[in-house]
């Protein structure tokens, strides 16, 4: 009985983890290609999946056609925040990035039950709801979309940065924004670009996690995940997301199962953050990070 | 009393970092010391009292964020979780040991300081970034252990109940001898912050600020400064906690949870980072501003929202408006209300030439 306890919180950990890296992407896009960092990213997901839901709700749309709504709002959104917002704080200290990020994040949570009403609202994904059980293994349809939904994402994103001419544009951009404009590169349109992206990844975390646990300002609370997964992984690496998502995921749920019973609850919150102190103690860059080499 | 400046005349290094530059300073800060402590409590019923006891417990907090962020340029999240410690440990002391407010206060501040000791650590490895989501760990890690260790937080949901100060064996109680009992905590900090900017630590802390590396050629030892003003930071939070704890009667961690520490930030932006006017600025107006967003709301918003969602939009509008004024400050006036007020001061000081 207690492996299969075992397993099955690691099987929840795996796929929580690698929908937490959805949520994650979103920043490291954009800490990739424009050294903004997101303290806002939880919001975003927050927004997108209160426009779908509440265009599913009070307009009476079908799933898909308020996911094209979401989208295109999602993007119109964040190509208007880049422009408005954060491209007056480039070569800004990082703590007005992070406050500007943080301003932005409190109007989201203040806007988006404004325009849409504050009530908890569901996403009806066509999904079933009875779990899968498959052997020992013990798992939710929407769990298992989501860390589907994850993985595929980050396949395209792997090949997007690969092999495609924007996708080495944005890792040139990401790497010196002053060689990329020497080379031609329209460095302000790539970081259009990034925000963008991060939109649509918010997208479809909001959707996937809206789904999953309900829509309100609640779901702004993923944004706190995002930290431990992305020192984890590495600031600046796709795979390190992943990787850190699913370390991430698998130590909340046993820290969850093990040692809740003892000290009460909450613990969830509280080991992820453990880690991460413990991370940026002995190798701040993560797991797949570049090591930047900073004497003072 | 009212004279022209008409030139730059200082030949000493002392005279340039007087306080009082001008003799009308003087003047300002014996006007203000009558309006704050014998106009406002004459003048003031209990309603305003109690928004000037909140923005004195904020403008010590600030302070101390703005020694940390605003001089020395290192970000911390974890403010409010400081203002805990040092209101958990003043709670324990006066409740077990009982011990007075005058004890109870500095140890509130050590303690702090201590833990800000320890959560300044990772500062020698890390910063930017790094070190804001450090200090945000730490204060969901100090949160945590508060609220799961009944040894520290005893009682029902956390919470310890707070005696009332005594002063010369008289308990403050009303709004009035509150606003007495922290007045004093708030002269004394603005002052021992203005002499700490201009003393040798000050500047050291200035100079890690610009330029970190040049800091360490002119023979500053960095990882010590910066430890300190962690530590000071902390201090300061410290004492604002054991302030807010004995304003509310309760030590509570949910009254210091990450809204909080944002709340903060938010203050020393708004107000002017790097300087001490521009946090008092930043803590009375981001203290008053959920008073104004619903006085606003209740006279004009009525118009325009239905009166049974009126109190939900009223703390939606809090968070709009809120993040709005960050935004626009950061964007518009990085140097906050403290530039605002140099802008009017200059304009006077030098009317009615325009420089």
């Amino acid at each position: 009985m207690e492996w299969q306890f075992f397993i099955e919180l690691v099987t929840n950990g795996v796929l929580t983890g690698l929908m937490y890296s959805l949520v994650a992407v979103g920043f490291v896009l954009i800490y990739k290609s424009t050294e903004a960092i997101n303290f806002a990213q939880g919001e975003f997901c927050m927004i997108a999946a209160i426009v779908v839901a509440g265009f599913i709700k009070l307009h009476g749309f079908p799933v898909w056609a308020a996911i094209g709504v979401g989208l295109v709002f999602m993007l119109v959104f964040n190509w208007g925040l880049e422009r408005i917002v954060l491209r007056p704080m480039i070569g800004r200290p990082v703590v007005a990035i992070i406050m500007a990020t943080i301003g932005l994040a409190l109007m989201f949570r203040g806007l988006g039950p404004l325009i849409f009403g504050a009530e908890t609202r569901p996403i009806p994904l066509p999904i079933p709801d009875e779990p899968i059980i498959w052997g020992p293994f013990f798992m939710a349809p929407i769990d298992l979309l989501g860390a589907g939904i994850s993985l595929g994402f980050m396949a395209i994103f792997g090949w997007f940065f690969m092999k495609t001419r924007k996708g080495v544009a944005m890792r040139a951009v990401a790497d010196s924004h002053q060689v990329s404009m020497a080379m031609g590169i329209n460095v302000e349109r790539y970081f259009v670009l990034a925000w963008m992206l991060a939109g649509v990844v918010a997208l479809l975390g909001g959707l996937v996690w809206g789904s999953a646990i309900g829509v309100d300002t609640q779901l702004a609370a993923l944004g706190l995940k995002v930290f431990p997964v992305v020192i984890l992984g590495g600031l600046d690496s796709i795979l390190g997301v992943i990787v850190g998502g699913i370390i991430i995921g698998v130590v909340e749920a046993i820290s969850a199962g093990y040692i809740d019973p003892y000290v009460g609850g909450g613990t969830k919150d509280f080991t992820p953050y453990v880690l991460m102190i413990l991370v940026l103690m002995f190798r701040p860059y993560g797991i797949f990070g570049k090591p930047i080499i900073e004497r003072i | 009393m009212f004279h022209r400046e008409s030139g730059y005349f200082k030949t000493s290094y002392q005279a340039d970092m007087a306080l009082f530059p001008l003799p009308i300073g003087k003047v300002a800060v014996v006007g203000l010391g009558l309006l704050f402590f014998v106009v406002f409590p004459i003048v003031m019923d209990d309603y305003y009292l109690t928004l000037v006891n909140l923005a004195s417990i904020a403008v010590v907090g600030a302070l101390g964020l703005n020694i940390l962020l605003g001089y020395t340029g290192q970000i911390s999240i974890g403010h409010a979780a400081f203002m805990s410690v040092g209101a958990y440990t003043a709670a324990n002391f006066a409740v077990h040991f009982d011990l007075p407010f005058w004890i109870n206060i500095p140890a509130g501040g050590l303690m702090a300081a201590a833990i800000g000791l320890l959560v300044g650590l990772p500062s020698l490895r890390v910063k930017g970034l790094y070190l804001a989501i450090a200090t945000l760990a730490a204060q969901f890690i100090i949160e945590w252990t508060l609220n799961h260790t009944p040894a520290i937080s005893g009682g029902v949901q956390a919470s310890i109940e707070m005696p009332r100060p005594v002063i010369f064996g008289k308990t403050i109680a009303s709004a009035t001898e509150m606003y007495f009992f922290l007045l004093p905590i708030v002269v004394i900090a603005i002052l021992a912050t203005m002499n700490l900017v201009r003393s040798r630590i000050g500047r050291a802390f200035v100079a890690i600020r610009d330029q970190e590396i040049a800091a360490e050629i002119i023979g500053i030892n960095v990882y010590r400064y910066k430890l300190l003003a962690f530590a000071i930071s902390s201090f300061y939070a410290g004492v604002a906690g054991v302030m807010a704890t004995y304003y509310y009667g309760v030590a509570n961690y949910e009254a210091f949870q990450l809204p909080i520490s944002i709340d903060y930030l938010a203050m020393i932006i708004i107000g002017g980072l790097g300087s001490v006017l521009g946090s008092v600025f930043g803590a009375i107006f981001i203290t008053l501003l959920p008073f104004g967003v619903r006085i606003f709301m209740e006279t004009v918003g009525v118009f325009f929202v239905d009166g049974n969602y009126l109190a939900q939009v009223i703390a939606q509008m809090r968070l709009i408006i809120f993040g709005g004024l960050i935004i626009f400050f950061l964007v518009v006036e990085p140097e906050g209300l403290n530039k605002l007020w140099q802008n009017i001061r200059n304009y006077f000081r030098v009317w009615p030439f325009s420089y």
